[in-house]
């Protein structure tokens, strides 16, 4: 049974012209990285929290989201403890966020492990200085006296990291963990949640826009558009020869590194806001290849096509023969 | 064509007090912008980038060094009306979040031509016609120019704080983190509005992004600064072909790939660190 599962989920707000989320399909297995890449507002956030029974006020739901067995959808608040308490943890984009600005470090990272560990005060100090360690901190014990303010982005990012470990969790949701650092920052957080992986065989769900990103990091990628999975593939396979327009389009969106230079070709319009709803396909109002009478009429479900699965009634036809 | 530069920096240096000492934010920058050309200024948190583009629009004044916009220098401080508004049409910006940069109570249109209005164009329908004219050099329309901010996607709001920048037809438009928090595929509909900018107006860029990528599409010399200096200043394809700076190879090895590494990044981060506090 894979460590996190979502069979088809389905999140409603009242007042939205369409679902938040709309029938998402996703497995991450234990000791294995996944990662969901979307665009803001695609509902790959909502997504992530909804492992953790984090769900916005007022949502109605259907399908199922289960971490290690245990059903999180209407589960009762022991059950959402012992998930929170022991099996997932959630890593967030901004760590000046989410740790309390006003309390030491030490104080962040012992309250969990005394008050749901039921640890002493020095069996927490002592944990608490190993995950430091483990997170690649230079001086552990200083850390512990030092306050928020007085670390660098990419020191506190490591410091929610350790945060996130308190609870010896089989699977870490990583919503954004980079976005606000320096790029060879953002590498040094990467190959300390690569280590955390390989080594404790940790399940990694990784939440991204970037597209390199997630290739380079993470061994499979759903891509997410309006709330939906529009394709699914091992990393090399979808930046190889993407099969969903969109997927294409994101890779024609991001300039190269090296290669000939070559204008862009972006995706025209903007992505689909929640008050708005298509009949057919989410994306066929900005799909070059959209067919009027197919597209618009009937949304694709989620299909093998080319070696993987893809939401798209044309993918058998329009990405199939191009190689890019 | 002139062979004076549009932009220039020569020796700039800025320091800020940090209780007893002064801390070095730019240590000696130089650089030259040509009409049409696009400089990419790249550089981690803390290297001097914001210091230099606060310098360059007047907010921060340099210590030392001096700042020359098409062979004049940009008056360090400005008295008047007549000074502020020459100032204005030297150097404009766009910077990283059009919410912030742009009034919320205010229309787009009505935006843009409190700025002709600002700058002497007493003409009404004259200035109707130009706001028309610079909201379709960004892609906009009539029913953005009737909105207000809130009311645009995070891309419109940009291709608006772009077309405000534009109004005074500055020589410079110096651009800070400006595509960073767009979407992927909002980002490179303005990125090919600023290539499209830059080849119809030959207007002077300077462009600040920490995204080696996106500089290499914008611009054709980049500089890397690191820690206040200047490590490394070519043309980029250059830059990427060959980086001569061990923070410039740094820089490339961070950037996610196939068969990416990034185990080995933090250390040869620490032994940048300590071989640069050894030399300076």
């Amino acid at each position: 049974m894979p460590l996190l599962s979502y069979e088809d989920l389905s999140v409603l707000l009242p007042g939205m012209a369409r679902p938040v989320l709309d029938g998402v399909f996703l497995q991450v297995e234990a000791g294995e990285a996944v990662a969901l890449v979307g665009e803001s507002g695609s509902g790959k956030s909502v997504t992530a929290r909804a492992a953790l029974g984090l769900l916005p006020p007022g949502a109605s739901t259907g399908g199922r989201v289960t971490v290690d067995g245990c059903e999180l959808i209407g589960a009762d608040a022991a059950t959402l403890r012992a998930v929170r308490t022991g099996k997932a943890s959630m890593i967030f984009q901004d760590p000046r966020a989410a740790i309390n600005p006003v309390r030491r470090v030490g104080d962040f990272l012992t309250e969990a492990l005394r008050l749901v560990g039921g640890r002493s005060k020095a069996e927490a100090e002592a944990r608490a200085l190993e995950l430091l360690a483990a997170v690649g901190l230079p001086d552990p014990p200083r850390h512990l006296r030092q306050y928020p303010h007085q670390m660098s982005g990419g020191m506190l990012q490591r410091v929610m990291i350790a945060g996130a470990l308190t609870a010896d969790p089989r699977l870490l949701l990583c919503d954004e963990p980079t976005t606000a650092l320096d790029v060879t920052t953002q590498a040094e957080i990467m190959a300390v949640l690569r280590a955390l992986q390989q080594d404790r065989g940790l399940g990694l769900l990784l939440i991204t826009h970037d597209l390199d990103l997630a290739a380079a990091s993470c061994d499979r990628i759903y891509v997410m558009y309006a709330g939906r999975i529009v394709e699914t593939a091992t990393a090399a396979e979808l930046l190889a020869a993407p099969r969903h327009p969109y997927t294409a389009g994101l890779l024609g969106s991001s300039p190269p590194l090296h290669g000939a230079p070559q204008r862009l070709t972006p995706i025209p319009g903007v992505p689909m806001g929640l008050l708005e709803s298509a009949p057919g396909c989410a994306f066929a109002a900005r799909c070059r290849f959209a067919r009027p009478g197919l597209c618009d009429q009937s949304a694709p479900e989620l299909e093998p096509a080319g070696g993987r699965l893809v939401a798209c009634h044309l993918a058998d036809t329009v990405l199939s023969e191009v190689d890019r | 064509m002139s062979t004076t530069p549009l932009l220039q920096a020569a020796g700039l240096r800025k320091t800020y007090p940090t209780g007893g000492s002064r801390l070095v934010a730019v240590e000696d920058l130089s650089f030259s912008l040509y009409a049409g050309g696009a400089l990419g200024l790249v550089g981690e948190s803390g290297s001097g980038k914001t210091t230099t583009v606060r310098m360059l629009v007047g907010l921060e004044r340099p210590d030392q060094g001096e700042i020359l916009v098409q062979g004049a220098p940009l008056a360090a401080r400005t008295r008047g009306r007549a000074a502020r508004l020459a100032r204005a049409k030297a150097v404009q910006i766009v910077f990283q979040d059009p919410y912030l940069s742009l009034d919320g109570r205010i229309s787009i249109g009505a935006t843009l031509d409190g700025v002709l209005r600002l700058h002497g164009c007493a003409d009404r329908p004259a200035r109707a016609a130009r706001v028309r004219e610079l909201l379709a050099q960004v892609g906009l329309g009539a029913r953005e120019a009737a909105a207000l901010p809130r009311g645009l996607s995070g891309g419109q709001r940009q291709r608006a704080a772009i077309a405000r920048a534009l109004a005074v037809e500055p020589a410079v438009l110096v651009l800070d983190e400006a595509v960073s928090a767009l979407d992927v595929s909002v980002q490179a509909q303005v990125l090919n509005l600023l290539s499209d900018i830059r080849r119809d107006t030959g207007i002077g860029l300077v462009f600040v992004s920490h995204d080696l990528a996106v500089v290499r599409y914008v611009c054709d010399e980049a500089l890397v600064m690191y820690r206040g200096r200047t490590v490394e200043h070519q043309p980029v394809a250059e830059l990427l072909a060959a980086p001569q700076h061990p923070y410039t190879r740094l820089l490339l090895a961070s950037v996610p790939h196939p068969g990416w590494d990034p185990e080995g990044i933090g250390r040869r981060r620490r032994e940048l660190a300590s071989s640069q506090e050894a030399a300076s």
